[in-house]
């Protein structure tokens, strides 16, 4: 479904990611792995067109994606959950669902996808009418997902969903996301937290430094080998 | 001492003229807000708009309200020009360049008007009354100035909360990213935000016309004014500009009438300074 074929990119002088070469396919649910500044959220901004790729090539459903911008990205069917949510402090929760909707495609769509997002995460109808930004860090996580749900993706991007969460509110959060895969979604996750997201995903890569390091199936990955690779660096 | 009935005419004078400040003030603040840029020329858009509905009204003959809707328009179509010749090439660069490109259009526009209509004050005369109410003496045209002024505050409010792409426009101006990802074009939502800030600018001038009469610096007349307001209320906190517009115009009015016009403006700038101490934020300060 998606493919990265030795993609380079950066911000000005400096490369955040090597001839990065990955794929997803379609149904699957995928993660990278790896330490802070390893280029992780790099990944995700080249996917979504907020950083253009200095030399490589995505292909989307056959399609290069090579050159497009992140609003043409999102209608070819690819929704960023962003690092931190950035969801809309100060419009409403019912607001920020609408606004997920934003592009044609999906506001034809509007009253179905709001009915599912608000049967994933019923909070969200609770708190409607309340400014997205009085809710709690978890319901926020909650409703950048589900805006982004709201634009009817083929494939979800999360980047660091986990971060900032208090333990027992991930643990809720990898069961939510569980739910999301189970609804037939493709995902790409990049995550800190090795153990949890092992358990959502059929694979993973671990990046490093902004080069792949390390491919396999997650049941076959020991997290161990995981660890130890990313943060010892044995 | 002066009889509080003077005081109570000032007071609703300040008021009065608080309403075409306001729309400024919103229409500055909307695009600032949007596009993080200030326009250092918009009342100098307002001064070309007023000329036209000068032109339209006092040469061609035209009835003041189509002039008006004229210059609405006018003043979209500036917005538009604006956004697509000055602003897009610059959206990158470091703000004080941003600055001198929006403050040299304000020297073009002057010196373009002064070589198009010399710097002769041109005036649109209305016969309007002056209405008597309980004692106090209120000019009607500023009346239906304020009226109008608040009835566009209102539609652009109910623009803003209601429909799809005014959402978007707020939403631009609390994330301007995020609004990418949700598949909004942010070249779009800048020109709905500029025409939308210069059609104010248009209704602005055609309401600024039948008060006052119109030079080329008209706009240095009302530019610091506008700004101010902008400023005290926190650039970018709507209702904070409609509450600064307020005051501002409080001070003037009621400072005008105890000690002089002068003194209004010169009153009013000082508590521009100091508010800038104590409150650096604006008056609302945001909260969370």
């Amino acid at each position: 479904m998606l493919e990265l074929r030795g993609v380079t990119a950066g911000y000005g002088h400096f490369t955040a990611l090597w001839d990065v070469t990955l794929r997803v396919e379609a149904g699957e649910a995928v993660a990278v792995v790896g330490p802070n500044g390893s280029g992780k959220t790099t990944l995700m901004r080249v996917i979504s067109g907020l950083v253009a790729a200095r030399a490589g090539d995505l292909v989307f459903e056959g399609d290069s994606l090579g050159g497009r911008k992140a609003h043409e990205v999102v209608r070819r069917g690819i929704a960023h959950v962003p690092e931190g949510r950035r969801v809309f402090p100060r419009l409403t929760v019912a607001d920020n669902l609408r606004m997920g909707a934003f592009q044609p495609r999906a506001r034809a769509a509007f009253a179905e996808s709001l009915a599912r997002v608000y049967d994933l995460f019923p909070v969200l109808r609770e708190r409607e009418r309340q400014p997205a930004g009085s809710l709690s860090g978890g319901e926020q996580q909650m409703l950048a997902l589900g805006r982004a749900l709201m634009s009817r993706p083929k494939l979800i991007l999360l980047d660091e969903p986990s971060m900032g969460l208090a333990p027992v509110m991930v643990l809720r959060l990898f069961d939510l996301l569980r739910r999301v895969r189970a609804e037939g979604y493709t995902i790409l996750v990049v995550e800190q937290n090795v153990r949890q997201v092992l358990r959502l995903v059929d694979r993973a890569y671990l990046l490093e430094v902004g080069r792949i390091r390390m491919e396999g199936r997650a049941a076959e990955l020991s997290e161990q080998a995981f660890v130890r690779k990313a943060y010892v660096g044995l | 001492m002066i009889e509080p009935i003077f005081l109570l005419e000032a007071a609703v004078n300040g008021i009065l003229l608080s309403g075409v400040l306001a729309l400024l003030a919103l229409g500055l603040n909307l695009i600032f807000g949007v596009v993080d840029i200030v326009w250092i020329a918009y009342v100098d858009l307002v001064m070309v708009c007023m000329y036209l509905v000068y032109f339209l009204v006092m040469v061609y003959g035209w009835p003041l309200w189509l002039a008006g809707l004229g210059s609405l328009a006018l003043g979209a179509l500036l917005g538009l020009g604006v956004h697509l010749l000055i602003i897009t090439p610059i959206l990158g660069s470091a703000p004080v360049n941003q600055l001198l490109a929006t403050g040299g259009l304000l020297f073009f526009l002057q010196s373009f008007a002064t070589f198009l209509w010399t710097t002769d004050h041109k005036t649109v005369r209305l016969a309007l009354p002056i209405l008597e109410v309980g004692g106090m003496f209120l000019s009607f045209v500023r009346l239906i100035a304020f009226v109008i002024s608040l009835l566009a505050m209102l539609g652009l409010w109910v623009f803003l909360r209601r429909t799809y792409i005014g959402t978007a426009i707020r939403a631009v101006s609390q994330d301007r990213e995020a609004m990418a990802l949700m598949g909004a074009n942010p070249q779009y939502v800048y020109l709905v935000t500029s025409a939308i800030g210069g059609a104010m600018a248009g209704l602005a001038g055609a309401l600024l016309v039948i008060q006052y009469s119109v030079h080329p610096f008209f706009g240095a007349a009302f530019g610091p004014l506008t700004f101010m307001i902008c400023v005290l209320g926190g650039l970018g906190n709507m209702v904070g500009a409609f509450v600064a517009a307020v005051v501002m115009s409080e001070i003037i009015s009621i400072g005008g009438v105890v000690i002089s016009t002068e003194m209004g403006y010169v009153i009013a700038f000082v508590v521009f300074i100091v508010m800038m101490f104590v409150r650096p934020g604006g008056l609302l300060v945001r909260r969370g």
